[in-house]
């Protein structure tokens, strides 16, 4: 697989402060390539070094070859890009928007096309200030492929969209990549992440935190997470379950009861184990869930904290 | 067609859009010389005026109005706009550079002003029996200077002030003396020697001289271009300089 992005101790400065502070790694052809962490943590500012939006301090980048500090206007051509909270006129419609920025490419995509593909046909004749927020957000997505790019980098692809408007979005991204674009997805949101990416750089203070495969990340952080379930019958004269052979189980950490829940907290593969146990004892159980097993409280382990701080 | 073309084609599009916009820039110096051109008398020679028309001069006066509305209104708040928007700075990860917006936009502002003064021209003649300007080369070169002095001010104004709306405020604080000083509001011949003389270095004032003059087939005073160029290489020097294509 070539290297679509080298990215070699990228650094960036404001007023002294590293905001980006030497990061490295590469995005391979056809990857959706997803850059995690928190606000301040830098994300944007890298991303916008790779996009030639603004000069690095130091370290290199090369974009499809290119060092977007010097050849950007090549690389304009071949990258297409959708930015974090922007507006388009008032007055300009939808499809004179794609019409124009069409217009700028050698080899645009077909923008009608587009247009019908993003949902937005109907409103294709509706001036820009007239577009609710989730038209407003797909119309920046058409913008960013109407180049016909071969990479694209999103900034919060899905901010603003209802669940049914996210999911959509996520598949149109996985087909974008099917037709052979490479995806750089900025997001704070870990559903997303998870769903769409096929590795992930967690950013911290302008490091790179971890950097590994959705679930990748999950194994490395080994993160606590809980299995739930209700016993329904077992083998007469035992309590059901037993408590004590489940919680002497490698992995596990603590069994407790919620009324007639169980709930049994562990790292690592514990819930094999469990259910192992419990189709030995012959205990059956129903509403078996595993919760926590996933990029959240990895992202709290590998980074020592939540999002939201 | 290249990025050019087709950004001042869409650019046209959306300033007539704005209706009030252009109905101010278009309508308003014409309703101004039919207005004042129906009293009966006032398109003699008029001696407060140091005997120019009055419809000429309120002609005169309506291409000073369009030059400051463009230029000290219009340029700072919508380029303010776009760049608060984010507008530039999406056409920065394009292949069409966001100084190809900000000459669009500049182009078809200074088209409109011309066109703007071609009507008024045309409205005092074909109405009013008032003589289109006798040294037309030196009132297309008062025009064209009036426009780059008036422009490249509201230029600099967009380029220093930190948000959009700012940039609107300072352009309404430059209108309005500008307007004043220049002998809109009355004319500079009933202004103290003092006030005619710092009204004749304002960008606007030195515009309505020597519009004026040129309109009456004198030849404009030099320094009155002197001062318009002036204004138009400083400012415009300096909004190069300082000019930022993203909010802070």
């Amino acid at each position: 697989m070539t290297a679509v992005i080298e990215v070699t101790g990228l650094t960036k400065r404001y007023a002294g402060q590293a905001v980006v502070d030497g990061i490295s790694f590469q995005v391979e052809q056809g990857e959706i390539f997803g850059i995690l962490g928190p606000n301040g943590a830098g994300k944007t500012t890298a991303v916008e070094c790779m996009e030639g939006l603004r000069k690095r301090d130091g370290g290199e980048v090369r974009v499809l070859g290119l060092d977007p500090r010097i050849d950007g206007r090549r690389l304009h051509q071949r990258i297409g890009v959708q930015l974090q909270q922007t507006q388009l006129q008032d007055k300009l419609t939808a499809c004179e928007a794609l019409e124009l920025y069409a217009s700028f490419y050698p080899h645009p995509a077909d923008w009608r096309d587009l247009l019908e593909r993003w949902g937005l046909e109907s409103k294709s004749r509706t001036q820009f200030s007239k577009l609710s927020g989730g038209q407003k957000q797909r119309l920046f997505i058409a913008l960013a492929l109407v180049g016909h790019p071969e990479v694209v980098f999103l900034d919060e692809l899905t901010a603003g969209l209802d669940p049914g408007a996210r999911r959509a979005t996520w598949d149109l991204i996985r087909q974008v990549r099917d037709g052979g674009v490479t995806v750089v997805l900025v997001s704070h949101f870990m559903d997303e992440v998870e769903e769409l990416c096929d590795r992930v750089a967690i950013l911290e203070q302008g490091r790179i935190a971890a950097l590994d495969t959705p679930a990748g990340l999950v194994d490395q952080a080994s993160a606590e997470y809980r299995m739930r379930f209700r016993p329904m019958a077992g083998q007469p004269g035992k309590p059901v379950p037993d408590e004590q052979a489940l919680a002497a189980l490698p992995g596990v950490t603590a069994v407790t009861r919620s009324g007639a829940q169980v709930i049994v907290t562990g790292t690592g593969d514990f819930a094999s184990a469990v259910t192992a146990e419990l189709a030995r004892s012959r205990v059956i159980v129903a509403d078996l869930r595993i919760d926590g097993r996933s990029l959240d409280s990895a992202y709290v382990a590998l980074t020592g904290r939540s999002m939201d701080t | 067609m290249d990025g050019f073309s087709r950004l001042a084609l869409v650019e046209t599009k959306l300033f007539l859009r704005e209706r009030a916009a252009a109905v101010a820039v278009f309508g308003l110096p014409v309703a101004l010389v039919i207005g004042f051109g129906l009293i009966p008398g006032f398109g003699d020679p008029q001696k407060g005026l140091s005997g120019q028309r009055g419809t000429e001069y309120i002609g005169a006066l309506g291409v000073a109005i369009v030059l400051a509305i463009l230029g000290l209104n219009g340029v700072p708040m919508v380029i303010g706009q776009y760049r608060e928007r984010g507008i530039l700075r999406r056409l920065g990860v394009t292949p069409v550079r966001p100084l190809t917006l900000l000459l669009a936009d500049l182009t078809v502002w200074a088209a409109s002003a011309l066109g703007s003064v071609a009507l008024v021209i045309a409205v005092a003649r074909i109405g009013f029996h008032v003589p289109v300007p006798a040294a037309a080369g030196w009132f297309i070169l008062a025009v064209v200077l009036g426009i780059a002095a008036v422009f490249a001010v509201g230029l600099l104004a967009a380029a220093l002030a930190p948000t959009a709306r700012s940039a609107a405020g300072i352009g309404w604080l430059l209108f309005f003396p500008n307007m004043f000083l220049a002998g809109v509001y009355f004319p500079t011949e009933e202004m103290s020697p003092a006030m005619r003389q710092v009204g004749n270095f304002t960008p606007l004032g030195s515009a309505l001289h020597a519009v004026r003059d040129s309109w009456m087939g004198i030849d404009p005073r030099p320094e009155h271009l002197g001062i318009m160029a002036a204004w138009a290489l400083v400012c415009g020097v300096l909004a190069a300089r300082f000019f930022r294509w993203e909010q802070a």
